[in-house]
């Protein structure tokens, strides 16, 4: 099976090439040629998919080590480096998952270039799924920062009303952490000699070095998370992102950071991790707690969610410093869990959206009886959020939780507010879209769901479900990755 | 067919019901739903009681059927599964019983509903998650039932979604829940970091061995034993809506009279209850919170009970009912009588059920008003609701005949509770004392509440005419015109109507009359007939483990203890009743008299002892202060003004200074300078290779 990772990833581009073909021969303003462009973006994510799926059937979970490993000499020394364990497979699989519900999602929504736009999701579909493959350290960044740019463009463009302002935010956030991500990794090469990942996991840096290298990586993924204080830009790019957008930022983009702290930070800098434990942990509890409290007081749902977010990934970060497979597991499964399940929720504002332009909660009400069917559908994501037993948030959320009280009981029972906090703003948002009578005469003639987004809703539901009633699924994967992570963090830290 | 075989189809068959009417409820039409539903519950039940019969009778030993994994990460080792003991078997018949007899009453009272298989598809969901959490082998399943019965709860609170009263009360509801569930799962992790298991089977054997072990949480030392048990109390004390966490129940009579009669009264409000009972093994070991359990079960006895007087609406004093028989199966467990507090549980289910159904006969036959004091006199018209009413009325304030040993239900287990407390009291636990001492009053002031309600409904006066009945109706039919009809006392629309043009009240259909009858039976017999088996010479027998005393606890031996002591209850009991008689009855008007003084004590009553407004004052005011304050003040000013829009003026006023660079699009700027990054990153590999 070697090379099917590098197929994966790159399968993308041979639909960017069809599209660009397209585009030479065709007008971009045909609607055959628009339709067709459709077609080819939702065949090749689709087929990416079939891919990830097939890889993920070949993988071997007993192993614990890298596998599917191609090593091929680049340019200037550097190596073309991939593979993939149990944690990154999964990851590989979400992302693919998620790519043809995006294209789905754009289907009608998106009326202004659309090749371009396209375009844009299968080049950063590669590139996201490079970052989580990648077992070059060089190679690892560049698929890192340049999946900024296709998310730039989709947010410059495609967005709302203040997309520049929130496309800035976003890039200024995300280039500080990258220009010191670069230097670290920069010292990092020279320093161990070598730019392959799995030979850096185990070489044994410098404790003193360690702060400041854990310190760069640090400023990148606590970005990427995004943790607090450094979150304001997600609220920001969520609101004036199209919905795939939205759902692939939510979905993909913010689980590059906790990917990070699990493949960089945590085997490379042990030391570091440990020292910063502490700061993890109050950062991640002032994230669930002050950045629940910010969701209950949002107007605009998106907002709501994207405040939402940032409380769901603060439990992600304590569980990946728990330093235990519980705290670990958890973590990866929220990130996982969360894919699915914010994504599912931007899709949901963006059919309300779609049919009426405001995410205003006040505009809405009553839904309900329009909508049944979109009420039964958004109702499921949001137990989901809010960590309902039996829904795959549920899974992640008590096993990180549960991970980080052996490691400080206080951020515990701190973090465990966040299952009272999540229940009131998420209750508060659908009683105000979904209940009551429908008193905007503008509701009147809303519309439920068709038969696109039951197709779009349909593998989301399944899944929520399917993880949240047998988490088996995923466990069966990650756990020889996750315990042989676990242990030698243990082994480094001396606990 | 096996045991296993028949608890598999006890607990899957609900759910298949729910399915089937949630997803294709429209497809398949109301009647096949409802149809469909109803007779997979009354399968559930016939087969819950031949498991249960098997078990008391047949010598059906302890099994459990695990399906599938559910979380397992190293230790932390959880599955699906199906746990049959002593505890479970009573568990099953009084869930299924119950809810099948609901089932079968909402054909009647939902008839005019137009979201009936939405409706029956909940009760199934709820029976399906309650028996999960009864059944589970293992603390993930029963978190899992316990939220699962709380999502149930939320939806049938909800269930008239335009409703705003009903809408808050769902919120309310499951929040509430919550902030136990926070306690709730604080002590699984504790369990689960002190003894390496979160399986029952694996950690009660452990527990003795741990009795004095100390245990550091937060900045603090604890008992280890006391402080799990105490946070898994607090979960129990959201459920079984106990004092501090009960806000919600009575604000859950915004549902469906049937949702009130089955999860807010037989069942779901008793799983705080069982899981104490379950936890035996763990309380045992627990002193401290053993005395936290009898304490808080006994101040929310009496608050209710205080609070239960004044009320009005008939469900709300139902519900306050609940909630302070709650606090004595709390009692009990609390001082160490398991098998009484189960026992309590088991004969409240039958009569609670019973009134809660009875009242919603007289709800739907008085054009859906609910305040007692437009009743009155409505014996002639409904003799069969007053019958059992009063059967009901007579289980729930325990009365029976002294010398015989005979009455009905609540006679027995209420007794066996209150002479528990006593007898913990004499073996030295002043705790048991306070308890016997509230628990005796308190049977006193339910006498009183309890009476009310049916002098207060059937007897006396009418207080309505029948131009206010037409008057109702009226409203009825112009309800989906009149938004803004609904009151919150009173169930303005959807409410069942069963177009009875004579403007009088009228007794129910047989569908609603039929599980009266059936729940009236229990009421009357459940006590007699089990009590040797729950809490009497049988009791080691019937229990075979599942409840664990300690060695030095027999608060259930026969009491040895003065006639008076032993007769307080049943005392207390004929006093309330005589002070209903004599407001309710003999001075007819007396008990308005004194309510429309307004006595600071009957405000506090009547006011439910302020919580409400509390609350509100703290807890919800205060989140919408912090919400906003970090929001605009933490988020907005604070971080984006020193941070990317400090930046970004800065940049603005230099780009347009520069100008020549401006094209107007940020992300050209991001893309370039990310080129720029790039084109380093390639320089300075080159350097380092060269």
């Amino acid at each position: 099976m070697t090379g099917i990772l590098s197929l994966t990833t790159f399968a993308p581009i041979l639909g960017v090439a069809a599209i660009l073909i397209l585009r030479f021969f065709g007008r971009t303003d045909d609607p055959k040629t628009v339709g067709a462009a459709k077609w080819i973006a939702l065949v090749t994510t689709l087929a990416t998919f079939a891919l990830s799926v097939l890889m993920l059937l070949r993988f071997d979970p007993n192993l614990p080590g890298f596998q599917f490993m191609e090593d091929a000499p680049w340019f200037a020394g550097l190596h073309y480096r991939m593979g993939v364990d149990g944690i990154s497979v999964l990851f590989v699989v979400l992302t693919t998952f998620l790519m043809p519900i995006c294209i789905l999602a754009s289907w009608k929504s998106i009326t202004t270039r659309v090749l371009e736009y396209m375009i844009c999701f299968l080049v950063l579909e590669t590139l996201m799924i490079g970052v989580f493959t990648a077992l070059d350290i060089i190679l690892f960044y560049v698929f890192f920062e340049f999946g900024l740019i296709p998310m730039f463009l989709i947010i410059g463009i495609w967005g709302g009303a203040r997309r520049v302002y929130a496309a800035f935010k976003f890039f200024l956030y995300t280039l500080l952490g990258s220009v010191l991500m670069l230097a670290a990794i920069l010292a990092m090469i020279q320093i161990a000699g070598t730019s392959s990942i799995p030979a850096l996991m185990v070489y044994k840096f410098d404790p003193g070095l360690q702060t400041w290298l854990w310190l760069a990586f640090f400023a990148s993924f606590a970005v990427k998370m995004p943790m607090w204080p450094v979150h304001t830009w997600l609220p920001d790019a969520h609101v004036e992102a199209p919905t795939a957008g939205s759902v692939i930022l939510a979905g993909v983009l913010l689980k590059m950071g906790g990917y990070g702290f699990l493949r960089f930070s945590l085997p490379m800098f042990p030391h570091a991790s440990l020292q910063f434990t502490p700061l993890i942990f109050a950062l991640s509890v002032i994230a669930v707690i002050y950045t629940s409290l910010v969701a209950f007081r949002q107007t605009d749902i998106k907002k709501l969610i994207a405040y939402s977010s940032v409380a769901h990934m603060g439990l992600v970060t304590m569980g990946i410093f728990s330093g235990n497979v519980q705290g670990e597991e958890g973590a990866i499964y929220q990130m996982l869990s969360h894919g699915v399940i914010s994504g599912a929720l931007f899709l949901c504002v963006g059919v309300i959206y779609d049919r009426m332009h405001t995410r205003e909660i006040a505009f809405y009400g009553g839904l309900v009886n329009r909508m049944p069917w979109y009420a039964a559908v958004f109702m499921l994501f949001t137990m989901g959020n809010v960590g309902l037993p039996g829904t795959s948030g549920f899974v992640g959320e008590i096993l990180s939780v549960t991970g980080t009280y052996s490691a400080s009981t206080w951020t515990a029972i701190l973090a465990t507010t966040g299952v009272i906090l999540s229940a009131v703003y998420m209750l508060t948002v659908y009683r105000r879209v979904v209940f009551g009578e429908i008193t905007n005469q503008k509701l009147a003639a809303i519309t439920d769901l068709d038969w696109r987004e039951v197709v779009i809703f349909a593998p989301l539901m399944v899944a929520t479900l399917v993880m949240g009633v047998v988490p088996s699924t995923v466990f069966n994967v990650t756990q020889a990755s996750v315990d042989h992570l676990t242990a030698a963090y243990r082994a480094a830290i001396g606990g | 067919m096996s045991p296993q075989t028949l608890v598999t189809i006890i607990l899957f068959g609900p759910i298949i019901g729910a399915a089937i009417a949630g997803l294709f409820g429209r497809r398949i039409g109301d009647v096949a739903s409802m149809a469909i539903t109803t007779g997979l519950l009354f399968l559930s039940a016939i087969l819950s009681w031949v498991v249960f019969i098997q078990w008391t009778w047949g010598g059906l030993q302890p099994f459990t059927v695990t399906y599938a994994p559910f979380i397992q990460v190293g230790n932390f080792v959880s599955n699906w599964s199906f746990r049959l003991d002593g505890l479970s078997a009573v568990m099953l018949v009084v869930v299924t019983s119950v809810s099948s007899l609901v089932h079968l009453y909402s054909w009647g009272y939902m008839a005019e509903d137009d979201s009936k298989p939405r409706f029956f598809s909940y009760l199934s969901l709820f029976t399906f998650a309650m028996l999960a959490l009864i059944s589970a082998s293992d603390f993930m399943q029963l978190f899992f039932g316990w939220e699962g019965v709380g999502l149930a709860s939320y939806l049938l609170i909800g269930f008239w979604f335009k409703k705003p009263t009903a809408n808050a009360a769902a919120i309310k509801a499951f929040v509430v829940n919550r902030v136990g569930d926070f306690g709730f799962a604080l002590g699984i992790m504790t369990v689960f970091w002190a003894f390496g298991t979160i399986q029952f089977a694996q950690l009660f054997p452990m527990i003795a061995a741990h009795a004095h072990q100390g245990w550091h949480f937060g900045n603090w030392d604890f008992n280890l034993v006391d402080l799990a048990c105490a946070l898994l109390f607090v979960g129990a004390m959201g459920k079984s809506a106990q004092f501090f966490l009960h806000t919600w129940l009575p604000d859950a009579m915004e549902g469906p009279t049937p949702v009130s009669a089955l999860i807010h009264a037989a069942t779901m409000v008793t799983a705080g209850v069982y899981m104490v009972c379950l936890l035996s093994p763990m309380f045992e070991f627990a002193p401290v919170a053993k005395h936290i359990v009898v304490f808080i079960g006994a101040i929310t006895a009496l608050f209710a009970a205080t609070v239960g007087m004044t009320q009005n609406d008939i469900k709300r004093v139902i519900a306050y009912s609940t909630c302070s028989q709650l606090g004595y199966m709390f009692m009990a467990a609390g001082v160490g009588a398991y098998q009484a507090g189960m026992f309590h549980l088991f004969t409240h289910a039958f009569f609670k059920a019973l009134l809660f159904l009875g009242a919603g006969s007289v709800i739907a036959g008085m054009a859906h008003e609910q305040d007692m004091r437009r009743y009155g006199g409505l014996a002639k018209y409904l003799p069969v609701t007053f019958a059992v009413m009063t059967i009901g009325t007579i289980s729930i304030t325990g009365l029976g005949i002294p010398g015989l040993e005979l009455g009905f239900a609540g006679f027995y287990s209420k007794d066996s509770i209150i002479h528990a407390a006593y007898a913990a009291g004499q073996a030295g636990d002043a705790m048991g004392y306070f308890a016997f001492i509230v628990g005796v009053f308190v049977a006193l002031l339910t006498a009183f509440y309890s009476w009310r309600v049916v002098f207060f409904t059937f007897n006396g006066h009418a207080r309505w005419t029948s131009e206010d009945l037409e008057h109702h109706w009226h409203n009825r039919d112009h309800a989906h015109d009149d938004h803004h009809a609904s009151h919150a006392q009173v169930e303005t629309h959807s409410e069942p109507d069963h177009g009875d043009p004579h403007h009088l009240p009228h007794e129910s259909p047989w569908t609603m009359r039929l599980p009266l009858l059936a729940l009236s039976l229990g009421a009357i017999v459940a006590g007699v007939f089990f009590e040797e088996k729950f809490v009497g010479a049988e009791q080691h027998e019937f229990w075979r483990g599942a409840i664990y005393t300690a060695a030095n606890n027999h608060v259930l031996a026969p009491l040895h203890a003065p006639l008076l002591i032993v007769q307080a209850p049943l005392i207390a009991a004929v006093i309330g009743l005589l002070i209903a008689v004599y407001m309710y009855l003999m001075r007819e008007g007396l008990g308005a008299r004194l309510a429309a003084q307004k006595g600071p004590l009957y405000l506090f009553f009547y006011n439910k002892w302020f919580f409400d407004e509390l609350y509100d004052a703290t807890f919800v005011r205060g989140a919408k202060f912090l919400g906003d304050l970090f929001w605009k003040g933490g988020d907005q000013k604070i971080i984006d003004g020193l941070g990317p829009d400090g930046v970004s003026a800065v940049s603005y006023a230099v780009g347009r200074r520069t100008g020549l660079l401006q094209t107007g699009y940020v992300y050209h700027y991001a893309f370039v300078m990310l080129l720029g990054v790039a084109g380093l990153l390639t320089y300075a590999l080159w350097a380092w290779n060269h």
